[in-house]
């Protein structure tokens, strides 16, 4: 049984919201008085699915789960999918559009960094299916 | 310069040594700055480790803000004389972050700042 779960919308294209579902997660995360390094780590990954959602993903949703042994984040979307997983995690892969880069996202760091900064990130994803990004954190 | 040997500058110093103005955050210049870093990408940002930092930066939109939230900036300078749009300033008012602009360029800013004694985040 998870000590605490809430469900959160994220919208394809949305770059005036983009973000704030992160963020909100930061401060549920806070208020629990997790160490401030664990909060950063699920913070920036949480952040980075996000923008991925709001870029190249279709409307989506984000899930925190908190249990008593671990932290967990699922990210699912509607959108395209991922075509080459093990190609979108290498670090400077892109399929950003000049937009996304003028925000100052697309230069190829999203998975990379959530890879960096998780404890085990799972993806499951098909061209054309969607894509559902599983994101867990140990809590000592 | 220091603080219980860990360099660091307020605020107000960054204010001065760059000539900026303050935007967001009049009542925040006592604010402790540790580091700083200089990027219009907001990914490398996020790879940190940027708790305790500023930022400088060219990039002019709403993800700066959520972006120095998450990954625990402290103050924002936007360089060569750059003004916020207003849902920038009001979501950073929100979360208590301040915005500088400074009519410097982002190398000048940095080698201003670093001539002073703030060292980037390594």
């Amino acid at each position: 049984m998870p000590e605490l779960q809430r469900n959160f919308k994220v919208k394809f294209n949305d770059f005036m919201k983009a973000g704030d579902v992160s963020i909100q997660i930061q401060s549920i995360l806070k208020a629990i008085g997790f160490d401030p390094d664990l909060i950063r780590r699920v913070s920036v990954c949480a952040y980075e699915s996000e923008m991925n959602v709001v870029m190249h993903g279709g409307d989506g949703d984000v899930s925190l789960i908190v249990g008593p042994k671990d932290i967990t984040v699922h990210v699912r979307d509607d959108g395209p999918g991922i075509e080459n997983t093990e190609q979108a995690f290498q670090e400077g892969y892109s399929t950003a559009t000049h937009e996304h880069r003028e925000m100052g996202f697309g230069a190829g760091m999203g998975l990379p960094n959530i890879k960096k900064s998780a404890d085990t990130v799972e993806v499951n994803s098909k061209k054309g299916k969607g894509t559902h990004l599983k994101i867990s954190f140990n809590v000592e | 310069m220091t603080r219980d040997k860990k360099p660091y500058m307020k605020l107000a110093d960054i204010k001065e040594t760059l000539r900026a103005e303050v935007i967001v955050g009049q009542d925040k210049l006592d604010l402790p700055v540790e580091t700083g870093c200089a990027s219009d990408l907001m990914s490398d940002l996020l790879r940190g480790p940027t708790n305790g930092a500023v930022l400088l930066t060219g990039l002019n939109n709403i993800q700066v803000i959520r972006t120095s939230v998450i990954s625990g900036v402290v103050a924002v300078i936007l360089i060569r004389d750059k003004k916020p749009m207003p849902e920038m300033t009001s979501l950073a008012v929100e979360h208590g972050l301040p915005i500088l602009s400074t009519p410097f360029t982002m190398f000048s800013s940095c080698g201003r700042l670093f001539n002073k004694g703030l060292r980037g985040v390594e």
